[in-house]
């Protein structure tokens, strides 16, 4: 028995892990805090993987030579700033790319088919379904998702820090779709009334309903804004 | 619930109509005509409808916009509903399409979705969406009309086979409006009254509109003629955003001396196009819009209703929408 517990050594298990695996090796090397992978750090690592992999398959395969496609395969999209080279079908919706091709797990895709709001994005400003909105579409549009809200040092956005003083979410899943709505709804009215930010915040489901929660926190996003321009313009 | 990628197929964008005319005509049958794509990506995602190629009107900045006109204004068919909404021409005139459109679905569909595609988008009667060989599949039975069949939503008017309705909330408001739509294909282009635009079933049921396959609706243009006149437009739904229409109402007046001197009064949703109720316009012609003019409009407006198992609920409306209407002339 003693010889037998010997023998699964935990260290020496995982030596024999990493000399196996040489394949993530690559992977491994290239995400942030190497040796301490977070689960989602990883998951996401497997994402773009994935995609180099099955893009491979697009130019060596028959799929590629079709004919009367005008629209380009490689294309570079903007997104949250910066020009983001991608393959992209023809068919592929903004939510696929993002999502699966650029690891930008931030968008969620809850029903797939305009329905819910969870995928919501902004495009040059404006809220838009990222699940109905061809990638193809955009390839001259600025694209902002909720991970590109943040400011460099870390900073959230009015609307994520008001979503979390007023408690916004609570399983948190439409949350994303929820603070780009309220952002693309006070980039346009910075001073919305309750009213019209109930309406502008509409095409967001919320199945636990806490829309009255994101609904303060809408209002106290503006309200801090109301403060900050004040105080700019008071010097 | 599929989420899965769409099918496969080709896409074009072409930069200027002629192009995207004769792409449709090149492909017939196989191509589509892609606008705000809310209509279109649920038939391709559900595997409804496959065609092999797909014309982006996007890249089309000749069909986007609201002009005016030496009568009226035009709207080009790709401008987004929130743009239609929020347009000034539209708003300090044409306050009823202003307000159709500012009830259509959620806002960001709003945002992405366009005037001609709310005016152009299939029924959305569900046997036939889920992909049952309908009459208006091509099959030759209609599912919506047996006597235990789900049609709470469905048609108390003009049913021939099919008992769909339209959907759009636009429409409506356009007919009201006396709009016209410019459609274009490779061989010219021909401008149809929007109360000759909608495809009633006994004519043809396999399709909305009066577009063939190379069609392209291209522009509504509204006349002065209602300009300005007293509006009323009122939606019921099951719930306040994103539903389509159990019952619309579109409603314009001019009123001179306390009476109603000319009217147009348009139902959506009862219908498999919108239903214009000429003889309650005539009923109303020269009467003082009060308690009893509506009354006796709204129940005018129920003759001749057959509804089906479950939407009886839609008579009731029907009257007191109309007479409503009547009574905020």
């Amino acid at each position: 028995m003693a010889e037998r517990s010997s023998t699964i050594d935990p260290s020496a298990h995982r030596g024999a892990l990493r000399a196996d695996d040489a394949p993530w090796e690559g992977l491994l090397a290239n995400l942030p805090g190497r040796g301490n992978v977070s689960r989602r750090q990883f998951i996401k690592g497997v994402i773009a993987t994935g995609a180099s992999v099955s893009a491979f398959s697009y130019f060596a395969g028959p799929a590629a030579t079709s004919a009367r496609a005008s629209v380009p395969r490689l294309v570079s999209i903007n997104v949250n700033g910066q020009a983001r080279r991608v393959d992209v079908l023809p068919q592929e919706t903004l939510a696929m790319t993002l999502r699966y091709k650029l690891g930008l797990t931030g968008t969620k895709l809850g029903c797939d088919r305009a329905e819910c709001g969870a995928c919501t994005v902004m495009i040059d400003g404006v809220a838009h379904y990222s699940c109905s909105t061809l990638t193809q579409r955009v390839r001259a549009r600025e694209v902002v998702t909720v991970e590109g809200l943040e400011s460099p040092d870390g900073t959230l956005h009015p609307v994520q820090q008001a979503f979390i003083d007023e408690l916004g979410p609570q399983c948190g899943f439409c949350t994303p779709g929820q603070v780009m709505a309220a952002a693309a709804l006070l980039e346009a009215n910075p001073n919305p009334t309750r009213e019209e930010a109930r309406r502008a915040m509409s095409g967001n489901l919320c199945r636990c309903g806490a829309y009255d929660h994101y609904l303060n926190g809408v209002m106290r996003a503006a309200a801090n804004g109301q403060a900050v321009a004040e105080e700019v313009s008071n010097g | 619930m599929m989420k899965d990628m769409m099918p496969h197929f080709d896409l074009v964008q072409p930069t200027d109509v002629e192009s995207a005319l004769d792409l449709l005509r090149e492909h017939g049958r196989d191509a589509w005509a892609l606008a705000g794509g809310y209509d279109s990506f649920d038939w391709f995602k559900n595997r409804g409808k496959q065609p092999s190629v797909v014309v982006d009107l996007e890249g089309l900045d000749e069909l986007k916009g609201v002009r005016e006109t030496g009568d009226g204004i035009e709207i080009g068919a790709t401008t987004s509903l929130t743009d239609v909404e929020n347009d000034p021409l539209v708003r300090e005139r044409y306050g009823l399409l202003a307000e159709a459109v500012s009830v259509v679905a959620s806002p960001q569909i709003r945002n992405g979705g366009t005037i001609g595609g709310n005016i152009c988008q299939d029924t959305r009667c569900w046997y036939y969406r889920y992909g049952m060989p309908c009459y208006r599949a091509g099959g030759n039975v209609c599912y919506a009309g047996a006597p235990d069949a789900m049609n709470r939503e469905h048609a108390l008017f003009g049913a021939d086979r099919c008992v769909a309705v339209t959907p759009s909330d636009s429409a409506p408001a356009l007919v009201a409006l006396d709009a016209e739509m410019v459609v274009r294909n490779a061989r010219g282009e021909r401008v149809i009254p929007a109360g000759e635009f909608f495809m009633p079933p006994g004519v043809d049921i396999t399709r909305m509109t009066v577009l063939d396959p190379d069609d392209l609706l291209t522009a509504v243009r509204i006349p002065a003629r209602w300009a300005g006149a007293r509006f009323h437009f009122e939606k019921v739904a099951d719930r306040k955003t994103w539903d389509f229409p159990l019952v619309n109402v579109a409603a314009a007046f001019r009123i001179a001396d306390g009476r109603i001197d000319d009217s147009r009064i348009v139902l959506g949703a009862v219908e498999c196009i919108p239903r214009r109720l000429t003889d309650v316009e005539d009923l109303v012609r020269g009467r003082v819009p009060n308690e009893s003019t509506a009354a006796e409009a709204g129940e005018l407006a129920t003759q001749g209703a057959r509804p089906l198992s479950y939407n009886h609920f839609k008579i009731p409306l029907v009257k007191n929408l109309v007479a409503r209407a009547v009574r905020s002339a």
